[in-house]
């Protein structure tokens, strides 16, 4: 009796391994520190300020070893050590304006030749690169509130120029209610209430004669539509705000029906990533009245109608229309400087188009009136009421200055008035990546210094090593020449497992390593399951060739239904676990699955060919 | 070269003694139940919320100096202890009910650490959970637990029989409360690398129970003489050898991870380590007698193919 595979076989094996090890190469390259420039505005850099980098860079005697241009549009300057890229970078954020984004980045050194053929390192999770993760959840309940304070302006304006008589509209934080003086008014109105808003609200007649009104709630599609809308604007703006702070690699996406994960690799400066990812900040321009006693409505708490009381960042109470001149969605870009007259921090302001016009008209209509810039600030917290989690939202406005409208302003204008340049650069940058459609709050926070996550490849790395070379050690004591075979299935399974998640470019985390380690205790099984097999074959009498061949084929339904069952524990914890779970899930379920091939396919291979051809084999090695 | 472990020829009377091996699992059981009810597990801020500070020093710290400052800066609830060495310094401070701001909480306990310190040190990692977020990742970890359990038990229902998925069940069921029990014992911390480990305990204690159960079912249409204890015996003999080469190259990996994994990974390995001892007790003396005390005989799994037949069979 003979042991063989078809030809065919061999070759498949062959080309597997292959392809395995040449995708697991680009793991072997180190990384070289690099800077990162990025203009978020044109999404390109041009020749001019990159001759302008080059220029500086050498007069400081820091030179990139290598310049790429990335498929984004962004630069990619390579150095050689860490210090120089440090050096880089601060002198770059300095010479470079406001538009451009300088980031820290470890680039992959993977050659040219690999690259073309898609092969990438693996990429690894924050726990081991260090970095920042947030999971921040989105109050969507607030973009109702939102929708009828826009459909309340909307219809004042619409029904008067529709000539249809109403009295007033109100609005709560979940509908709005249009006034009747009498049901004639009220039928007169309903048909194109109905009619223009089909599909958004929903209304109800309420009332009758005197108190005729009409109650509007967002129709159930449209609600889900709005939320849908907030939740992506918000991961937009995210995305921009997080573009500005210079993150290389962010990542930003959805998770769950109101929830957004943003990841940033490198990042140490939690506390302004915070400020800046949750802040809601954007500014008002108001008119200050010149009727009424702001002093006597802040002690009575109660402001003349058609004004507003506000306060100022002293304290002093001061009233303002209720009308707004402009609000900050018109604002095209915004940038922090020292301001000309003061010479304290300053917020520089680009309106679009329409705001310029609308700006401009306003402010000429009331020269030598004072005007008000407010800042509002948005920020939510999640609370515990009655036992339920509940976010609240508490929103603050400050006049941080009043100014004298000396001549109508148009597209680009000042505000003074801000305690800190930080506060001035912040405000500037808020406004600049645009309003958050929906507040949202800091629900989890993941944050692993540098020096942490270095210690944890290292320490992770140093384990599956030892692990490994003690599992080596013990089969090949063992199983002596079969131990050896099973050796070589066993590396063979390491570079699987590296290489499909270099391919699938998934991420590589602590405890991926572990499920690794685990992986490589476990992948033996297959093997020791087939040996003992073997060995109690040949007690039973058989010659070695029989031997090894009943050896095979009887464990094989063992092995086949032992995997399949911790494969279903894997894959559960894929489904359901979150972070550290899935990490570990996804590395147990590669190495379960490649230990099949290895294991089986590959030790068979081996044994065949070492022994598969001797006639009179009389004892095995095993 | 090592002397060949040679349990194929021991014929140990496994179940013989099921009355003690019952008896012990019994206790421990009980014992776990009685600590998980009383004690109860140290859950981790991944389930419980709250904000987990990690810095490191240049240098070795007094862990009181470190307290002092705390309390100065108002974070007097604040628990203070060393991790790995005297020069890091864990820091958790429970969930506020009254803090309008609590991801930040971390960003000024380092600043009053950075200002009235002894030391300026260097961050090294920030956990902080919400509350809501907490009790979501404890519903889910329940909940996937309960699944992989549900998942398992319809496999071996389908390859096997249902006697077969209710005994591997009992098992699992057994190794992971063993493995609480002892966490509950030791006031050991759980977080979802723990829990990560349990479960992936389920998946390694049941691939032994399969192989242990999957002997059986052969040797009843091998052994065609003996009786269904014998037959079950043979089994468990039959895979001894290769229940404990696997569980020593896993219990070798993982003693190299929690001795050099760094503290990180400590917690997880442990509970492997301990999952993998109860899990391979299990497959030797649990299993098969859970599997003969549900009725599995020869029967059972090889029904005889005559309809009508069946009486004369019964042993």
């Amino acid at each position: 009796m003979r042991n063989s595979y078809p030809a065919w076989l061999y070759a498949l094996i062959v080309v597997v391994v292959l392809g395995a090890g040449l995708y697991a190469l680009p793991n072997l390259f180190p990384e070289d520190p690099s800077v990162q420039i990025g203009n978020p505005v044109t999404g390109e850099i041009d020749e001019n300020i990159r001759d302008l980098m080059g220029t500086i860079l050498g007069a400081q005697g820091v030179t990139p070893k290598q310049v790429d241009e990335q498929d984004d549009g962004q630069l990619l300057l390579r150095f050689e050590t860490s210090d120089e890229q440090s050096l880089a970078a601060e002198i770059l954020r300095n010479a470079l304006d406001d538009n451009h984004t300088v980031a820290l980045n470890l680039a992959p050194a993977t050659p040219n030749w690999l690259r073309a053929i898609n092969g990438q390192p693996m990429a690894l999770g924050l726990d081991l690169r260090g970095g920042v993760h947030f999971l921040m959840e989105v109050d969507l309940d607030a973009v109702i509130g939102t929708a009828m304070e826009r459909y309340t302006n909307e219809l004042r304006g619409r029904m008067r120029d529709e000539r249809l008589t109403f009295g007033t509209i109100e609005r709560s934080s979940s509908d709005l209610t249009v006034m009747f003086a009498n049901e004639e008014n009220l039928a007169a109105a309903e048909s194109w209430l109905t009619r223009e808003y089909r599909g958004e609200l929903e209304w109800e007649i309420r009332g009758s004669g005197e108190t005729s009104r009409m109650v509007a709630t967002l129709s159930d599609d449209h609600l889900t539509e709005l939320r849908r809308q907030a939740l992506q604007q918000n991961i937009s703006t995210l995305r921009s705000r997080v573009d500005e702070l210079g993150v290389a690699e962010p990542i930003i996406a959805q998770q769950g029906e109101h929830r957004i994960v943003v990841q940033l690799p490198g990042v140490q400066d939690t506390a302004r990533a915070k400020e800046v990812l949750g802040a809601t900040a954007t500014l008002e321009f108001r008119l200050v009245s010149e009727a009424g006693d702001p002093m006597e409505a802040d002690q009575t708490g109660r402001a003349p109608s058609g004004t507003r009381l506000y306060h100022e960042r002293d304290g002093t109470p001061v009233l303002l229309q209720r009308q707004v001149m402009l609000t900050g969605d018109y604002i095209t870009d915004a940038s922090s400087g020292i301001a000309q007259d003061s010479g304290g921090p300053a917020v520089f302001i680009n309106l679009d188009g329409q705001g310029a016009r609308i700006f401009s008209r306003v402010t000429s209509d009331n020269v030598g009136r004072l005007m008000a810039s407010v800042f509002i600030e948005t920020t939510t917290e999640t609370v515990e009421e009655d036992g339920e989690q509940v976010i609240r939202t508490s929103r603050s406005e400050e006049v941080i200055n009043v100014a004298r409208i000396n001549e109508p302003l148009g597209r680009r204008f000042q505000i003074s008035g801000l305690d800190t340049t930080r506060e001035a650069r912040n405000l500037a940058l808020l406004l600049r990546a645009g309003a958050l459609a929906a507040p949202m709050s800091i629900v989890e926070e993941r944050t692993v210094g540098p020096s942490l996550g270095q210690e944890n490849i290292d320490r992770g790395m140093q384990s599956v090593v030892i692990g490994f070379i003690l599992v080596m050690i013990f089969m090949v004591l063992y199983y002596r020449a079969f131990g050896l075979i099973a050796n070589v299935a066993l590396a063979l399974n390491l570079i699987f497992i590296v290489s499909v998640l270099s391919m699938l470019q998934a991420t590589l985390t602590l405890p991926g390593i572990a499920g690794i380690v685990l992986t490589v205790g476990m992948a033996v099984d297959a093997n020791v399951l087939i040996f003992e097999r073997i060995r109690e074959e040949i007690r039973n009498g058989l010659s070695p060739q029989a031997a090894i061949s009943s050896g095979y084929d009887r464990a094989f339904t063992t092995i086949a239904d032992a995997n399949v069952t911790t494969l279903i524990a894997a894959l559960v914890l894929f489904l359901f676990g979150t972070g550290p779970i899935k990490g570990f899930a996804i590395t147990l379920s590669i190495g379960i699955i490649a230990s099949m091939f290895t294991a089986i396919i590959v030790t068979r291979a081996i044994v065949n060919l070492t022994y598969g051809r001797q006639r009179r084999l009389t004892r095995l090695a095993i | 070269m090592l002397p060949h472990l040679n349990f194929a020829e021991s014929n140990i009377d496994f179940l013989g003694k099921r009355k003690i091996t019952i008896a012990i699992s019994l206790v421990l059981i009980i014992i776990s139940v009685a600590l998980l009810a009383t004690r109860g597990l140290n859950f981790g801020i991944d389930f419980t919320g709250g904000t987990l500070v990690e810095v490191g020093y240049p240098e070795a710290v007094e862990l009181d100096t470190i307290r002092e400052t705390l309390s100065a800066g108002g974070y007097a609830g604040a628990q203070v202890q060393t991790f790995g060495t005297s020069r890091d310094v864990l820091i958790r401070l429970p969930p506020s009910e009254d803090d309008d701001n609590p991801a930040m909480l971390s960003n000024r306990v380092l600043n009053a650490l950075r200002d009235g310190g002894p030391a300026d040190p260097d961050l090294r990692r920030v956990e902080f959970v919400g509350p809501a977020v907490g009790e979501e990742l404890r519903e889910q970890g329940g909940l996937a637990m309960i699944y992989a359990l549900a998942g398992i038990l319809i496999y071996v229902a389908v390859r096997f029989e249902w006697r077969f998925s209710i005994g591997s069940v009992l098992a699992l069921v057994h190794d992971v409360l063993i493995t609480l029990g002892i966490f509950s014992l030791l006031q050991m911390e759980f977080d979802l690398g723990v829990l990560a480990a349990v479960l992936a305990v389920i998946g390694y204690s049941l691939n032994d129970t399969i192989v242990v159960y999957d002997r059986i079912r052969e040797n009843f249409r091998v052994l065609r003489k003996q009786g269904t204890e014998q037959v079950m015996n043979n089994a468990v003999n039959k895979t001894l050898a290769r229940t404990i080469v696997t569980s020593m190259t896993t219990l070798l990996v993982l003693f190299s991870l929690a001795i050099l994994g760094g503290a990180a990974l400590q917690n997880f390995s442990i509970a492997l380590i301990i999952g993998v001892i109860v899990g391979t007790y299990s497959s030797i003396f649990i299993a098969a007698t859970a599997a003969l005390l549900l009725g599995v005989d020869r029967q059972v799994l090889l029904p005889v193919k005559k309809e009508g037949a069946e009486e004369d069979q019964t042993p």
